[in-house]
């Protein structure tokens, strides 16, 4: 088939392998996460990965989208240091405080900007949120058949995709009428690294700042005031426990643990 | 009874009955409604909402964890892994009927069917909740992870109707009543198909290891355990304790286990057994999170500062084999004697 026009939806999140930095203000109640750099939604860079390796094979453009603060720029110029073609940030103050309906209402609607798209590729989930809603629901925005779990991904005859997902039992391939939305999981593929020559392209390739005033939005569902959802308090649970020293030999060691074991109820 | 304000829980079919989520969530429903009861003065019903391409046999167990009422929604195009059409009626199931408070399993079918519905019906869900509970107006305060655990956060749907939330298996007890089995309702909602998404071929993958989630101990290996020879031992170990065996990430990708589902943590299973075994684990939160509701938690790792010790009963400073070598042996001499 040839060239697709394939949209990604990169979402900036605090470093994941810095979590065990994030607290809670016990005086302001407010999430302290100083310090902490924002990168790529790790899943997000495989759903980049999925569509670069597809404008490889058919030809095409990759634009990369995020809706985020005006920093996220910087995430957007490493998407098209990756091998983007083009990028998307929709930024707006009245985009503040949208949950997953009201996030992927303006995704949504900037796909839709966009013009006629083959393809959206998302993360399945978000490293900081982790709900995993967003990508079906800008599916149903779109009204486009969608799909999620992907862990392989095909370009089949005029039209068509194969989508091969993962489900705790099993493996379901799908065939799947363009234009879609499909979310991918790890093992779809390994995301390539950027080049220097990559970030040097990078500089000159077009990134766009759309508003809210820019895009199709349905203002029944925009930012805080338009999300069905709403944030209460927040906290850190304490999952302490006491944890007492076993020591000795090996053999000890294991006579020990047997007996803790022993005491927990199990028949040994 | 139109089970108009009920408290639905959507059930995922198996291939050999319910998923045990269903059950987690329809006694977790039990207990709301009664507290909505308390709270409002009226109780509403708790439903047991089944999609599928005929009626499932072995409703009894539906009521017996909690429902009031089953519904049956059957139509032949309802084949198990066609997710849209599972959320098409479903949605069309809740504008018609208007249930309060809609609850689904966060299963790779309930993930994907959960925010397509509420897209459909234009309602907020909150995902991955780790606790529901009832407040004093009578909402469903939903309370969801963040940053892979560290944070808990409290989110309610103050005007949208219904309330609705997804939880992972294992988050909630399923706990058996003695209340009667009723008749299921039976409703045949019309559904048409077209050429946007067709299943090409199913793969069952085979899984031999006890499940996690049903184990009584729970042996867990990371990257500390170093190879996959150390492994072996693990899984012996499992053996004799009638254990099954979890992993964390690093030892997933070192291709140590046997697969993505035997990882426990944010992206996994979550677990509770009667006891935890935890070999070369840091104790990031990531993991912790799907492991901390655990009873007994013995952790061994050669850093006598790891994180993990916080969140043990037990801490072994030790190396990982030597461990599980000493613990095998000792078993094995027990058996013999
Ligand atoms: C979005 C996201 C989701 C994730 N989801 C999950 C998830 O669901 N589950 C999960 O587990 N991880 C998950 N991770 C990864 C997680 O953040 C941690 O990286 C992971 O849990 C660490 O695994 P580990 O403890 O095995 O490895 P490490 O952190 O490398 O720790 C190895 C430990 O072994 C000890 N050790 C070394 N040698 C020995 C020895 N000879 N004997 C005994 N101990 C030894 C070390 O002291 C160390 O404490 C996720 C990460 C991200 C970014
Ligand atoms: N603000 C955002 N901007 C761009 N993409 C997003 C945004 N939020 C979520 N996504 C996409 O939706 C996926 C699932 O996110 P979530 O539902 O938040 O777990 C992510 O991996 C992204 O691809």
């Amino acid at each position: 088939m040839s060239g697709l026009k394939i949209a990604v939806c990169i979402k900036p999140v605090p470093s994941p392998d810095q979590y065990h930095r994030v607290g809670i203000d016990p005086r302001t109640k407010t999430l302290v996460r100083e310090g902490i750099p924002t990168v790529i939604n790790p899943l997000d860079k495989n759903a980049l990965e999925a569509a670069l390796q597809i404008r490889e094979k058919c030809g095409g453009t990759v634009a990369a989208i995020s809706m985020a603060p005006p920093a996220a720029e910087e995430n957007l110029r490493e998407a098209l240091a990756m091998g983007a073609d083009e990028a998307y940030l929709l930024s707006d103050r009245a985009f503040a405080g949208s949950d997953t309906l009201a996030t992927s209402m303006v995704l949504a609607a900037a796909v839709k900007k966009l013009g006629p798209v083959d393809l959206v590729l998302t993360g399945n989930e978000s490293a900081d949120g982790g709900t995993a809603q967003v990508s079906a629901q800008l599916g149903e925005w779109l009204g486009y058949p969608h799909l999620m779990h992907a862990c392989g991904l095909e370009v089949m005859e005029d039209g068509f995709i194969r989508v091969d997902t993962a489900r705790e039992d099993c493996r379901v391939a799908y065939r799947v009428k363009l234009p879609a939305v499909v979310s991918v999981v790890r093992t779809i593929n390994k995301p390539r690294f950027t080049s220097l020559m990559g970030v040097i392209a990078a500089g000159k390739k077009p990134l766009s700042v759309w508003t809210s005033g820019d895009l199709p939005v349905d203002e029944n569902f925009l930012g805080l005031e338009g999300s069905p959802t709403k944030a209460g308090d927040i906290y850190q649970p304490d999952l302490s426990r006491r944890c007492e020293l076993l020591e000795g030999s090996a053999g000890e060691i294991a006579g020990a643990v047997l007996q803790k074991l022993r005491a927990a109820g199990l028949q040994l | 009874m139109d089970g108009k304000n009920g408290l639905w829980v959507i059930v995922e079919r198996s291939a050999n009955g319910f998923r045990k989520v269903a059950l987690e969530l329809l006694s977790r429903g039990r207990d709301l409604a009664g507290r909505l009861g308390e709270v409002s003065g009226s109780r509403p019903g708790v439903w047991a909402v089944v999609t599928g391409p005929g009626s499932a046999p072995g409703t009894e167990e539906l009521y017996r964890y909690g429902a009031d009422e089953v519904l049956m929604v059957c139509h032949p195009l309802l084949e198990e892994h066609r997710t849209d059409l599972h959320a098409a009626v479903l949605a069309d199931l809740i504008r018609e009927r208007s249930p309060g408070i809609v609850l689904f399993g966060a299963t790779a079918w309930g993930s994907e069917v959960a925010p397509t519905v509420a897209a459909r019906v234009k309602t907020g869900l909150a995902a991955h909740c780790a606790d529901l509970r009832i407040d004093g107006r009578g909402l469903l305060v939903q309370c969801v992870p963040a940053f892979g655990g560290k944070v808990l956060g409290e989110i309610l749907c103050p005007d949208r109707r219904p309330q609705m939330a997804s939880v992972r298996p294992g988050v909630f007890q399923a706990v058996p009543g003695d209340a009667p089995a009723g008749e299921p309702l039976v409703v045949r909602p019309e559904l048409d198909d077209d050429d946007r998404i067709k299943v090409l071929e199913v793969q069952r993958r085979e899984i031999t290891g006890k499940p996690l989630e049903e184990a009584e101990v729970v042996i867990a290996g990371g990257w500390g355990v170093g190879s996959r020879e150390n492994w072996q031992l693990l899984e012996e170990l499992a053996g004799l304790l009638g254990a099954a065996v979890g992993c964390t990430r690093p030892a997933l990708d070192e291709g140590w286990t046997e697969g993505e589902h035997t990882m426990i943590g944010t992206s996994g299973k979550t677990v509770r057994p009667k006891v935890y075994l935890g070999f070369g684990i840091s104790g990031a939160t990531h993991h912790v999170v799907g492991m901390k509701d655990s009873g007994l938690v013995i952790s061994v790792n050669t850093n006598p500062n790891a994180e993990i010790f916080q969140f043990s009963d037990f801490k072994v400073v030790a190396d990982a084999r030597a461990v599980a070598e000493a613990l095998i042996a000792e078993l094995k001499a027990g058996k013999t004697s």
